[in-house]
């Protein structure tokens, strides 16, 4: 989330006369426009970190809307729902492994397609339709496919089908946010790195990929955080181990355990964490 | 490096050489049919206009581009399709291509650490190579925190830290600004002459070329139009194209009307007969269509009249009459219509003519020189530079 705050003018002195009016008017708008934006985008979020806090006074250990008082019970309690728990575990597992070899597989597509045309790349404006094609249809279409897909191969559902579906689904964005990195390097960084004596490995270790690696840092939280709320798609190909979403969607029908907002509330500050790294890191390395 | 006995270097042995080498991209010749040898320690320079193949050149003698014909042999070896990771070459690019994420040691260090030197060794010889290329202390520095010069010196150290058998510079001046760039040409000649390494220079300025140069090549559309010292290219250029990118020339067309064993004769379209030292004729065959070439500060100007001339002799009528403070500039047109140039220096002794004036031109025969015509027209682009 990157979202540029109100910048912090020092009022300049007043002068009469009309020529100023056009900047005084920006000046009110756009920063109460973008808190307004930002309020209504934070807001659900807000709402599930207070209301993990509250307490539950009668009747099963559910979630309730109205305010019943301060508690850190369901954080004491975190891990006393088995079903949630190992949901979770599934979810973070999965997250990683899909994460991993997307980030992996969609930096050398991206490579390939800024890197090579022509004779050395055959079929890639068709390459480049599909990877649009992935990240623009339906999840709900890619969903149901790929469950008819597992069915006709008779391929068991699982974790094995729900990593090869989060792959899917993410390395496209991979590719996109690596390829806009490497639309700008300077190919001659490469040439001096092979006239200073290194080989192919040794430049792609040292100078491609240090360089590339906002990109690629970019591209593998997008991944995580693809994976780690997919519903549509899980729901599809989870067979009976049900990832977090799912078995909260499950149990939602009939009542939510107030842990669920814990967990919830875990993964946002984490998500905040990376993301304040990730600034960190693009804003270091030029 | 201030001990250069690491570098066995043998004066006027062959360095490199190129062997009917070609290059063409998509059916398009960028280079023609190169012949060229460079000898150790020889700093050479590469000269012509934009897009004649200096850089296609370079790049195959760096490795980044295959020759479609030809071989390319470096220190006795041929290198014609080998990666440029593996040939004893180091390349000063345009655009420097500094790694922005690493520091100023780092990157002259890179070489050194690929070929495995130990630590120590590696250290000593950055710390000695930003001595010589005049930036102790700067190790730490990231690259672009640096100006353009300190850059261009770190992209020079970078490559002569690993003490090529050749260096390929690429424009290494082109973004400095004029007095920077006066500076830097001193500075690099001076190192050149102290690190003892071959350079190969690409420019398409030919005051640079000239200035620092043991032997240049001017190229045309992918081919050698001239190869010699500055002074021997200069003085006596082979080709109308020499003539006229290589400083400023008159040239007169005509035609070879005798030849002697000393001197040739060759008749202006306007009748006057000129001489020229037979040495000095592109072409031999009486008969044959040639300019005629005279330097414009080889010229001396007079008052018709004034003084009895030897040599070669022109009249005509001062049209434009300049004074540039260390001389006149004129430009004087003869009865067909043609324009000489003249550049007179401002040693005081004559009575300068003045516009409208009848005037004597006269020089030397043996500053004058005659060349083919060119075949394709030269066109004012390929003389801006
Ligand atoms: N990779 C390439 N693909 C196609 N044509 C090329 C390529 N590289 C160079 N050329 C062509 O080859 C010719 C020579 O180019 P080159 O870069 O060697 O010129 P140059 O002498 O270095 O010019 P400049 O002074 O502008 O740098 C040009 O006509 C150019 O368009
Ligand atoms: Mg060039």
């Amino acid at each position: 989330m990157s979202v540029d705050a109100p910048s912090r003018e020092v009022p300049a002195p007043l002068v009469e006369g009309t020529s100023r009016r056009p900047r005084h008017w920006g000046r009110f708008v756009l920063p109460t426009y973008s808190w307004l934006v930002i309020a209504y985008l934070v807001f659900p979020i807000v709402v599930m970190v207070i209301y993990s806090f509250n307490r539950v006074t009668a009747g099963l250990q559910l979630v309730s809307f109205s305010w019943n008082g301060f508690t850190w019970q369901w954080y004491r309690q975190w891990s006393n729902i088995p079903g949630l728990t190992s949901a979770f575990w599934l979810s973070l597992r999965l997250a990683i492994v899909s994460t991993v070899i997307a980030t992996i597989l969609g930096t050398l597509l991206a490579i390939a397609l800024v890197r090579y045309r022509g004779k050395r790349f055959r079929g890639k404006a068709g390459f480049e339709q599909i990877l649009f094609l992935n990240i623009a249809a339906p999840e709900i279409v890619m969903g149901a496919s790929l469950l008819g897909l597992f069915v006709t191969f008779n391929v068991a559902r699982g974790f094995f089908t729900l990593v090869l579906a989060h792959v899917m689904f993410s390395i496209a964005y991979v590719t996109v946010t690596v390829r806009a990195r490497l639309s700008g390097f300077d190919v001659a960084l490469e040439e001096a790195s092979y006239d200073l004596g290194a080989n192919p490995l040794d430049t792609f270790r040292l100078v491609t990929l240090p360089l590339i690696m906002p990109g690629v840092l970019a591209g593998a939280l997008m991944a995580f955080a693809l994976s780690i709320d997919d519903f549509v798609t899980s729901n599809f190909v989870s067979g009976s181990s049900a990832p977090f979403p799912v078995w909260v969607y499950g149990a939602s029908r009939v009542g939510t355990p107030p842990q669920v907002f814990v967990f919830g509330t875990a993964i946002f500050t984490v998500g905040i964490v990376f993301a304040l790294l990730s600034l960190l890191v693009s804003k270091r390395k030029v | 490096m201030s001990d250069t006995s690491t570098t066995s270097v043998t004066p006027g042995s062959v360095n490199v050489s190129l062997s009917d080498v070609t290059k063409s991209f998509d059916g398009v010749v960028a280079v023609d049919q190169l012949n060229l040898t460079i000898n150790d320690g020889e700093f050479f320079s590469l000269l012509g206009p934009s897009g004649c193949g200096k850089t296609t050149t370079l790049r195959m003698i760096g490795g980044f581009e295959e020759p479609t014909s030809g071989r390319i042999v470096l220190g006795g070896r041929d290198v014609t399709y080998t990666a440029p990771y593996h040939r004893d070459v180091n390349t000063v690019f345009q655009s420097y291509a500094l790694f922005p994420h690493l520091d100023v040691y780092e990157n002259v260090a890179f070489g050194l650490r690929r070929k495995k030197v130990a630590k120590d060794e590696v250290k000593k010889r950055v710390g000695a190579m930003l001595e010589i290329v005049d930036l102790p202390g700067y190790e730490k520095r990231r690259v672009n925190q640096l100006s353009g010069g300190q850059q261009q010196r770190i992209a020079l150290a970078r490559a002569l830290v690993n003490e090529p058998a050749l260096l390929l510079l690429d424009e290494p001046m082109s973004a400095l600004d004029a007095k920077l760039r006066h500076q830097m040409q001193i500075e690099l000649k001076s190192i050149q002459s102290r690190v003892g390494i071959t350079f190969l220079y690409v420019t398409h300025d030919q005051e640079e070329a000239m200035t620092m140069s043991d032997r240049l090549v001017v190229m045309r559309q992918g081919k050698i139009e001239g190869i010699g010292s500055p002074q021997d290219v200069y003085d006596n250029p082979s080709t109308e194209f020499v003539a006229t990118f290589l400083g400023a020339s008159n040239l007169l067309a005509g035609t070879i009307a005798s030849r002697g064993q000393e001197i040739t004769a060759v008749a202006l379209e306007n009748g006057t007969t000129l001489q020229v030292p037979t040495a000095r004729v592109a072409t031999s065959t009486v008969g044959s269509v040639v300019k005629v070439g005279v330097r414009p500060e080889k010229i001396r100007i007079h008052v018709s009249g004034s003084t009895t001339t030897t040599g070669n002799t022109l009249r005509g009528r001062v049209r434009v009459s300049t004074f540039t403070g260390v001389g006149n500039q004129y430009i004087v047109e003869m009865a067909s219509g043609e324009d000489i140039t003249v550049y007179a220096q401002n040693i005081g002794e004559e009575l300068a003519p003045r516009s409208g004036e009848e005037v004597e031109l006269s020089w030397p025969i043996e500053h004058t020189f005659a060349v083919r015509p060119a075949e394709n027209v030269i066109s004012s682009d390929e003389l801006a530079s």
